[in-house]
């Protein structure tokens, strides 16, 4: 009996509340911007960041002020900024096919082939890390394993393999690019997601000098690019990157004879 | 106890934040500046009184003849609940600056331990509505006294060198830390000093 009694209270307790609150708030309903509210439901919703507002609903309430443009959310692509045009009424010129962009660690290196300075056995964080003369490996471009991209990453894209390798996951990643500014070393990078192949290394020294340390490096020897000139491959301060949209029919045979194997089939 | 007394007690004596510790998080989250810092101060005096009010009234005219004042946590968490959800909608309305510099901090009240924590001393201090309603004032003024004096200390804070390891927080509690010890001074000889009780 006293059970029920107190059921019975604190449900028409709340009932009287909730039916309060609900005509309180007709009576003092706000009058949103019919846009703002066509355009939130479709916006991808991460609140990565990268159109450089707060989330994705101060990029609407931005865009619908005239304040922002339309293309500047990666994550959403071509399709969202047209759909984003329908609704504001806005006519934009086609947008051309954008070539989507994944991050990619640009190194090869582990504790076997890169020879270290120190043993590091600080904090878990690579900006930690890199504080100490930048990173325990001795090449100072390195990925330095320990994972700051992983914890960064919205979407979960990220992720060290059985080997203590970084991968990233192509279909997970939304091109934010925060594991890129959060990288101290620069060894993550965006790619494009069509690319065949990849010049797996960030180290710009000359060869002499990263192959005392790293067998896994670009050494700058140019047999890429002057060997085969279709390879798609140029190289520059002593470091070869490989570009997907320029002619590289030779590309299999340049990384048959990369002599460090740095050239990665993706 | 005259209501002279509960003022002083909930305001100096008993400070909801120096004191007691009760309602830190809006303390320390919306007191870098101290227009927002009244706001917010407002806002938790508006919520202590009338949660005061009314869940004194709850509590006598329903939960008690019923022999059920063991809901009482739960039915003023409703009630206070209930109350920061109008008051956001009136902010929203009324003043749409306020009600963005309030942000995540105003839902929070919701949850803020001051406001229970108010309704629930009315209740064990055998406190009549009037009674109820000045303590439920003094606590609200209470911790605006404090947020706001907390926000003027950080705005001057802003102004000077400080170590990089402190800026920002840190400092901010060792501040509030402070001004706790400097409320410590006041006590229970301060009513009898005055002929309060």
């Amino acid at each position: 009996m006293n059970i029920l009694l107190a059921i019975i209270i604190v449900a028409v307790l709340g009932g009287i509340f909730g039916y309060g609150l609900s005509y309180a708030e007709k009576k003092l309903a706000i009058e949103k911007d019919p846009k703002v509210l066509a355009l939130e439901p479709i916006m991808p919703g991460a609140n990565c960041g990268i159109c450089g507002y707060a989330g994705c609903n101060a990029y609407v309430a931005a865009v619908v002020k005239g304040e922002a443009e339309l293309g500047l959310c990666t994550p959403g692509g071509p399709s969202l900024v047209e759909k984003m045009s329908e609704i504001m009424g806005l006519k934009v010129d086609p947008v051309g096919e954008v070539r989507r962009m994944v991050a990619h660690v640009m190194c090869r290196g582990n504790p076997e082939v890169t020879k270290r300075d120190y043993r590091y056995e600080g904090l878990e964080d690579c900006n930690a890390a890199a504080l100490l003369l930048g990173g325990d490996t001795t090449c100072k471009s390195a990925c330095l394993r320990l994972g700051s991209c992983i914890n960064v990453c919205p979407t979960g894209a990220i992720s060290k393999d059985e080997k203590g390798y970084i991968i990233v996951d192509e279909k997970k990643c939304i091109s934010c690019e925060k594991c890129v500014l959060v990288c101290p070393t620069g060894a993550m990078q965006m790619i494009g997601a069509d690319d065949e192949y990849v010049v797996e290394c960030n180290n710009h020294e000359p060869g002499g000098r990263v192959r005392k340390y790293c067998t896994v490096g670009c050494i700058g020897c140019k047999i890429c690019e002057t060997k085969y000139p279709e390879s798609g491959c140029t190289v520059d301060r002593f470091l070869a990157t490989f570009n997907q949209l320029a002619e590289h029919n030779q590309i299999a045979d340049a990384a048959e004879a990369c002599p460090t194997k740095c050239i990665v089939k993706l | 106890m005259s209501y002279i007394a509960i003022l002083i007690t909930f305001i100096f004596i008993n400070n909801f934040i120096l004191v007691q510790f009760l309602g830190l998080c809006p303390f320390i989250g919306v007191s870098k500046n101290s227009e927002n810092a009244i706001g917010m101060g407002a806002s938790v005096t508006f919520v202590t009184t009338v949660a005061s009010v009314v869940t004194w009234a709850i509590y006598h005219f329903l939960l008690v003849p019923f022999n059920l004042a063991y809901l009482q946590t739960l039915t003023f968490i409703l009630v206070i609940a209930t109350l920061v959800q109008l008051l956001e909608m009136v902010i929203q309305k009324v003043s749409p600056p306020l009600y963005k510099a309030l942000g995540i901090y105003l839902p929070l009240i919701t949850t803020n331990c001051a406001v229970l924590g108010i309704a629930i001393i009315n209740i064990t201090n055998n406190y009549n509505v009037m009674e109820s309603f000045t303590a439920g004032l003094a606590a609200g003024l209470g911790f605006t006294l404090a947020i706001v004096l907390m926000s003027n200390v950080r705005e001057r804070l802003d102004l000077h060198p400080v170590r990089k390891a402190y800026r920002g927080m840190p400092i901010a509690f060792i501040s509030a830390g402070l001004m706790a010890l400097a409320f410590m001074a006041f006590d229970k000889s301060l009513l009898t000093n005055l002929h309060l009780v």
